[in-house]
């Protein structure tokens, strides 16, 4: 009995140094954007501010073009996550039900693109979309982000999972394959679709490198790189950059929060676990 | 409803050696509840899912009412099909999942309702319109797939192994109802089972298969008394048939030698007998026209054959004796005992073949000679 307890207080000594290891930050960024004082690095550090205001929210709103860069996150997240979802979902089903030449081939392609890294691509990306005229435009920043591979992977994996009855059932009644995957498919795959829509929201609110390069105006910028544009090398104002980027992480922390429940379903069911 | 005419059908897996299905030719009735049936890999379910179009079809012409089907999608063949495993769709509710199939038929609502509402009652459903799939038992559920199924009003019914992963006793009903419904609907139906003692208790006509090829399609009586070769004459039948190696030898009388026994073949059928002379031959007897001989006094019965008992297994209605002949004592065999008279391990007695029950085949191809 002695051993267990001992047991269970190392674990949880572990896990509680693991998590301020994680939270720590969160936690001194959220205590900065309440601090009146600007000079919150000079010692000693004050963790809880005793200048306490909450003006550093207000000014967010105030000094900057916050509303801008809100709505262009928003609206970039917004029909990245939706195209994401539908695509990925529409291609995930064809490559795990229907039956066409070079199916395997196109699909382990895709999978191929993977092991490059994302940087390399980098520049031909900007050639592209400089020829197209979409540099420093709503196309240029949300083009490249329509759909991912991983997204399809993880929709196949799960619809590869769904019973092959099921499809056969509905071709019976009189389906078409779109009508399969509309109707049938897509209806009982919440959890894998909840988790691909929470995945390309967090990556897709969070971009910081691709709008950075895309775009070179401050009514284009995103809320990453708004609050980034606020550092500067000699005055940085850490509690109104603190307030800006505690209330852009609110909205993927409330998220993971109401859809943890299927996040971790989406995960285990597509095969995904480690 | 309709008559289905399968000719020369084959299939062909991409890739395969050999065909999944070869050369089946059937004409099933109006109305006929046909069962296919077969050990697991025999194509059974292959067929099936041709008929319904969720296979191509390699070779050969498969027809619905006189027209020819094999390019036609499966919403197309006026069919419906009963799966395995329910296969409802678990996000509808039961009157939707039952609606589903008439909805994209656009057919008028308040037709729906009545359709659906009429099968629910057949089937003793209707307090489960409301509930989904995952909320229902599994024989609730397969009521609930028969009743998709129904309120189509298809001209041919596919069951696909329906009641395979239902319990024992649920499993009895369940087919007893299927029965019935075949009787209320007047539907031609064809039903794929492994289940021998489903196919002979439901089908009008049974279709044997095995390795892709059709052994037998006859009644279920017709299997049990005249199987066509030793695989019919082994599959059908609980327990199965007893078979013994031989050869016809013809000396003052033709008679049956082999390791086990020797028998004078009886008159009535020797004359057919001695063409086959000095060819190997299996002599086939099932368990159920074995009889004691110091009991059974009525029936026209072969020549005594000595055996000896070696274990019982009763049933409560009847017993099964497995038995050894004197001449080889390795080889077991197996006759149904429903006398009151209790066998016991160590027994010695003699037991006679009804005369008319007695089978042939031939050792190499398996056919039934006689």
């Amino acid at each position: 009995m002695k051993a267990i307890k001992l047991q269970k207080i190392v674990f949880l000594g572990i896990l509680g140094i693991m998590t301020l290891i994680y939270i720590g930050p969160f936690l001194f960024s959220l205590s900065i954007s309440f601090n009146a004082d600007k000079n919150v690095f000079d010692w000693p550090i004050e963790i809880i501010p005793s200048d306490f205001t909450l003006d550093n929210y207000k000014n967010v709103w105030k000094d900057l073009p916050f509303g801008k860069w809100l709505f262009n996150s928003v609206f970039i997240t917004t029909i990245q996550t939706i195209s994401n979802v539908f695509f990925a979902a529409l291609a995930g089903f064809t490559f795990a039900r229907l039956e066409f030449p070079g199916r395997k081939l196109i699909f382990t392609l895709l999978l191929s693109s993977l092991m490059i890294p994302g940087i390399i691509l980098l520049v031909p990306k900007f050639i592209v979309l400089n020829e197209l005229s979409m540099i420093n435009s709503y196309g240029g920043l949300i083009l490249p982000g329509l759909v991912g591979v991983t997204n399809i992977f993880l929709m196949k994996q799960f619809f590869e999972t769904i019973p092959k009855d099921l499809e056969q059932a509905a071709l019976i009644d009189g389906c078409s394959y779109f009508r399969i995957f509309w109707q049938i498919f897509i209806p009982i795959s919440k959890p894998a679709l909840a988790a691909v829509a929470i995945y390309t929201f967090q990556g897709s609110w969070n971009e910081f490198l691709w709008p950075v390069i895309v775009s070179y105006t401050e009514d284009m910028y995103t809320l990453p790189l708004g609050m980034a544009s606020l550092r500067h090398e000699l005055l940085t104002d850490w509690p109104l950059l603190m307030a800006g980027t505690i209330m852009i992480s609110l909205p993927t922390l409330a998220i993971f929060i109401i859809f943890q429940r299927y996040f971790v379903q989406g995960v285990s069911s597509s095969g995904l676990k480690g | 409803m309709a008559n289905i005419s399968i000719k020369h059908l084959k299939k062909v897996y991409p890739k395969a050696e050999t065909a999944t299905i070869k050369d089946a030719n059937l004409e099933i009735n109006d109305k006929e509840f046909i069962v296919l049936v077969g050990p697991s890999g025999c194509g059974k379910s292959t067929l099936l899912r041709m008929v319904a179009g969720l296979e191509d079809i390699t070779e050969g012409d498969l027809e619905i009412d006189g027209l020819r089907v094999n390019e036609l999608s499966p919403k197309d063949r006026d069919i419906a099909m009963v799966f395995q495993n329910y296969a409802l769709y678990p996000h509808m509710t039961v009157f939707e999942n039952m609606a589903f199939g008439l909805k994209l038929r656009k057919v008028p609502k308040n037709e729906i309702k009545a359709k659906v509402e009429e099968a629910a009652k057949i089937l003793d459903i209707t307090h489960l319109l409301d509930r989904r799939p995952k909320d229902m038992s599994g024989g609730q559920r397969q009521r609930v797939a028969i009743g998709r199924s129904i309120v189509r009003d298809p001209k041919v019914f596919l069951f696909d192994e329906p009641l395979s992963n239902l319990d024992a006793a649920l499993r009895v009903q369940m087919r007893a109802e299927i029965k019935k419904l075949h009787r209320d609907l007047q539907a031609t139906i064809i039903y794929v089972t492994h289940d021998q003692i489903e196919a002979m208790t439901m089908g009008d006509r049974i279709v044997v298969l095995k390795d892709g090829n059709v052994m037998q399609f006859d009644t279920p009586m017709n299997l049990f008394n005249n199987p066509a070769n030793k695989f019919v004459a082994s599959f059908i039948g609980s327990p199965s048939m007893n078979f013994i190696d031989g050869k016809i030898v013809i000396e003052k009388d033709t008679l049956f030698i082999s390791d086990d026994l020797k028998f004078s073949i009886p008159k009535d059928i020797e004359p057919d007998m001695r063409a086959f002379e000095g060819k190997d031959i299996t002599f086939g007897f099932r368990p159920e026209y074995i009889y004691d001989k110091a009991i059974e006094k009525n029936k026209r019965l072969s020549e005594n054959m000595s055996i000896t008992v070696e274990t019982v297994e009763p049933i409560g209605s009847e017993s099964f004796v497995y038995f050894r002949f004197k001449g080889n004592p390795k080889q077991r065999y197996c006759f149904r005992s429903n006398s009151d008279h209790v066998y016991q391990a160590g027994d010695t007695f003699n037991i006679g073949v009804d005369i008319d029950r007695m089978r042939f085949f031939d050792t190499h191809s398996g056919l039934r000679l006689l």
